[in-house]
């Protein structure tokens, strides 16, 4: 322990050589949180050694990834750099590839990614010692979403929730509403709430994936994980009659007269978050749909999450509340010692906490003590998370072929933009859906 | 623009160019020798380094174009497997159609506003000025023009300047009512009569009071005058009740269709009293919400007609799927009249001013001197706008890649973002390519008709 602190100390006097002033606000943040709780993992000594992380993060969300870096260094002494990458990162690992400098580790923010990357032969599988502590702290559902084919690549460091519902307190409390837990009771709050003469809900229709979660959420709970994963193979044509009752659920909500705010179509998501927690007692609208991210643009408003933002889970359809998920997932593309040392520090609770502290993360890693989190709120969604086990889907859009998951103005996300002008096309809107699906799986 | 002729006259010299040529050319020297005198191979050293480079950038790129819109996305050779897509795919085609609207209106109107700025701004004093304005626009960018106009055009009347107008205007007409989204909650006494209007399910009597619940009125926009609700008192030979809000903030419903002290009272809602669907009596409700109707009411039906429930106009979907094409050109011609305006003032100073003069000593009032007159001298100007303009809108790109949100992208796609969006989305470089030649052959009729008349020019 005394020779850990001995070199810890020796790093952070040579960070402090070369480093700038962000690095040392960062070091001395760190130094703190170091002394409060011990490593719990113990990671080879890499004096010398250099390790380059890819990323799409950008702005504070890269600021506390370095902070994350930074103690990565302090604890092996190798020398970490960060490449800002741009979405989509697997055509910018492709032209790191072809130019012959992947980096170590990649953050690959989709399981398509992680599946393409796979089968270009760029990642490399994930080691012992981080399989032990990918064991030891993590879920079987999250260890399955990093690996293909039975092998294990990817450790999945950050988390999204995107089962989540936000409401404005001061409507709900206004309206006398609680926070519901199944469907119909969501389907009477709204009610209340429209009565009290608010707009219920706020939609950001004119970004589909807000809509592909929407009935991505309905769906998993309605129809089930089995068949949620048949669909997203697309073993299951979108005719199914599963398909068409998530669909009619979800029309019953979008139809309803009053409940869906203004403009719904042309509202980007961050506006539509914004309009829920701005106007006091009459916003634009009292409930917002979206995972965690949604934190960020309520921190752009007055609004404090936890006193005037609060959030409960998205309400049960069917037998039990659903959970997708998404995720940034670590995928080492060299066969270097760096490289796995990194991902069995991502693996550990110790990397988790620096960010989960900083806020604005969760974790999927259920060794990480929830009272690292900085709040009631994001303790709830991660608390939410770790107990939804091995239950958790992964969303269904990022795992179909772009053409039709990801696409603006085609597939899925047109059909689904239509079906929101027009929730009464059931029927119809199964037939594009099927028919873009059709295509779009034939070709990848 | 002469540039062509003397190109021809360099290489070839042409039988009639001067008269004088082919008598002095044998007596000179032998054939390596051109017009000027230059050795022929002199001229195709001077010519080589231009002519590499419109071969590296501009020829062997459409050659390859064309090549690759054979092969299909990993390569493969597919034949005109990528044609046959492009005229199959539903975006592509409305892309070919959207295409087709651009190039007849775009260029029409904004020739047609050009020419009435530049004659207009001939006549006025600040003319300059005026100019000077209506150019500006030309110099932001596409990109950046884009971004304004996606503000301008947003739905929500407190932001795009176009809704706010234009609400303004309707409002002036037809004013919101007072009780916007009121709707009987749940066990209501009341039902929906079609059209936005609520009745009572059951008909009222004489000397009972009645109760009209609603909800769902915005507090904000509730009248400044309601106050608290008070149950209505009974009147024999008369009916009488309450219309009020039937929702307590912070409590819910209240006591559900019973006036609370907390609710507030509909003063100024309209109530009918409707018997065999004849109007036969009709009042208003008093701030506490309480309203008295005559005798004839009793056994009708009581009414609140779809007039107190008018939504606030919220103007046109400018965004929207079906207006899109059209706004997105708005703003083009925003951008370009200026451009137009500038050339064709150009050309009207070059009319000589006495054909004017006479036709008006003629007797020509001025409509007759501006479409008799101005018109058919500035034809070849207006050719060259309309032409230029018809090329640039061909290529259109950044208006369309900007402006229109998720939702209706695919209403105004047009084939330059098709290409984009084939190449960098779809990364399909076949499909792109096949794209990129349709575009090439749509634009050579264009070229050749810019190309006769520089000739015919020239010839002049």
């Amino acid at each position: 322990m005394a020779a850990t602190a001995a070199v810890s100390a020796l790093v952070l006097g040579l960070g402090a050589c070369g480093g700038d002033d962000s690095d040392d606000k960062g070091n001395g943040k760190d130094g703190g949180g170091g002394k409060e709780s011990a490593a719990t993992v113990q990671l080879p000594k890499l004096d010398g050694e250099k390790v380059s992380v890819a990323a799409v993060w950008g702005g504070s969300e890269r600021k506390v990834f370095l902070e994350v870096l930074d103690e990565f260094e302090k604890r092996t002494g190798a020398e970490v750099s960060f490449v800002p990458a741009q979405d989509p990162i697997i055509s910018f690992l492709e032209s790191k590839v072809a130019g012959g400098q992947p980096p170590d580790v990649a953050m690959l923010p989709q399981v398509g990614a992680i599946e393409q990357a796979v089968a270009n032969k760029w990642a490399k599988p994930v080691g012992p010692e981080a399989q032990k502590e990918l064991d030891k702290n993590y879920a079987q559902g999250w260890q399955k979403l990093g690996a293909v084919d039975g092998k294990q690549y990817g450790v999945y460091f950050k988390a999204a929730n995107k089962s989540l519902v936000w409401y404005n307190t001061a409507v709900f409390d206004n309206a006398g509403v609680e926070e519901p837990k199944t469907w119909d009771e969501f389907m009477q709050t709204a009610q209340t709430v429209y009565d009290s003469g608010v707009t219920p809900l706020s939609v950001a229709g004119a970004e589909a994936w807000t809509l592909t979660d929407w009935f991505e959420n309905i769906y998993l709970s309605q129809a089930g994980p089995q068949k949620y994963d048949q669909l997203a193979k697309h073993e299951i044509k979108w005719t199914d009659p599963s398909v068409e009752k998530a669909l009619t659920t979800l029309g019953g909500l979008f139809g309803k007269k009053g409940f869906i705010a203004d403009n719904a179509l042309q509202t980007e998501f961050p506006a539509s978050v914004k309009q829920t927690f701005t106007g006091g007692d009459q916003p634009k609208a009292g409930m917002v749909f979206e995972g965690d991210m949604v934190s960020l643009s309520i921190s752009e408003t007055k609004a404090k999450v936890g006193t005037d933002a609060k959030v409960f889970p998205f309400p049960a359809v069917g037998d039990g509340p659903p959970a997708v998920v998404g995720g940034d997932a670590a995928v080492a593309l060299k066969d270097s010692k760096g490289a796995q040392a990194l991902l069995t520090y991502f693996a550990s609770p110790d990397a988790a906490r620096i960010w989960a502290q900083a806020g604005g993360f969760v974790s999927p890693n259920k060794g990480l003590d929830l009272k690292a989190y900085p709040n009631d709120v994001q303790r709830g969604i991660a608390d939410d998370l770790i107990k939804a086990g091995d239950d958790i889907r992964y969303d269904m859009s990022d795992q179909a072929p772009q053409s039709f998951g990801g696409t603006p103005g085609k597939g899925e996300w047109k059909a689904l933009q239509d079906f929101l002008k027009n929730p009464k096309n059931v029927a119809g809107t199964q037939r594009t859906l099927e028919d873009a699906a059709a295509k779009a799986y034939k070709k990848s | 623009m002469t540039t062509p002729d003397a190109g021809g006259t360099a290489a070839v010299p042409p039988a009639g160019a001067t008269p004088h040529a082919p008598k002095t050319g044998p007596h000179r020297a032998g054939p390596r020798k051109s017009v000027t005198g230059t050795r022929r191979t002199i001229a195709v050293l001077f010519l080589l380094p231009a002519l590499v480079l419109l071969g590296a950038l501009v020829l062997y790129p459409i050659g390859y174009s064309v090549g690759r819109s054979f092969f299909d996305k990993a390569g493969d050779f597919s034949g005109f497997d990528n044609y046959e897509t492009m005229f199959s795919d539903d975006g592509i085609r409305t892309a070919v159609k959207n295409n087709a609207i651009w190039l007849v209106a775009a260029p029409a109107l904004t020739t047609a506003l050009g020419l009435i700025f530049a004659v207009l701004t001939e006549r006025v004093r600040w003319g300059t000025a005026f100019k000077l304005v209506i150019f500006m626009p030309m110099v932001i960018s596409m990109l950046a023009a884009g971004i304004i106009f996606r503000l301008v055009y947003e739905s929500d009347p407190d932001r795009g300047v176009a809704n706010a107008l234009w609400v303004g205007v309707h409002d002036t007409f037809a004013e919101s009512s007072g009780f916007p989204q009121g709707h009987p909650g749940a066990r209501s006494p009341l039902e929906g009569a079609g059209g936005g209007a609520f009745i009572t399910k059951e008909p009222v009597r004489a000397g009972e009071p009645v109760v009209l619940p609603l909800t769902g009125v915005p507090p904000d926009l509730m009248p400044d005058d309601a106050a608290s609700a008070k149950p209505a008192a009974a009147e024999p030979g008369k009916v009488t009740g309450t219309a009020w809000q039937d929702f307590t903030r912070g409590k819910g419903r209240g006591q559900v269709n019973a006036p609370d002290a907390a609710e507030f009272g509909y003063p100024g809602i309209k109530i009918e009293a409707v018997k065999d669907g004849e109007v036969v009596a009709s009042t208003k409700a008093a701030s506490d919400g309480t309203f008295t109707l005559p005798e004839e009411a009793d056994g009708a039906l009581l009414r609140y007609p779809a007039d107190n429930f008018r939504e606030p106009y919220n103007g046109v979907d400018w965004l929207g799927p079906t207006l899109i094409t059209p706004a997105i050109i708005g703003s083009y011609i925003w951008m370009w009249a200026g451009f137009a305006m500038v050339l064709i003032a150009a050309g009207l100073a070059s009319v000589p001013r006495e054909l004017l003069e006479a036709a008006r000593v003629d007797g020509a009032n001025e409509w007759q001197v501006f479409r008799r007159v101005t018109v058919p001298l500035l034809a070849p100007v207006l050719a060259v706008v309309v032409v230029t303009l018809m090329i640039n809108v061909m290529k259109i790109f950044d208006l369309v890649f900007v402006i229109p949100p998720g939702s209706s992208k695919d209403e105004a796609n047009v084939l330059a973002v098709q290409l984009y969006n084939s190449a960098f989305g779809d990364r399909d470089a076949g499909v792109a390519s096949a794209i990129a030649v349709l575009l090439f052959l749509l634009v050579i009729p264009v070229m050749l008709f810019n190309l006769r008349r520089m000739r015919r020019e020239g010839r002049r």
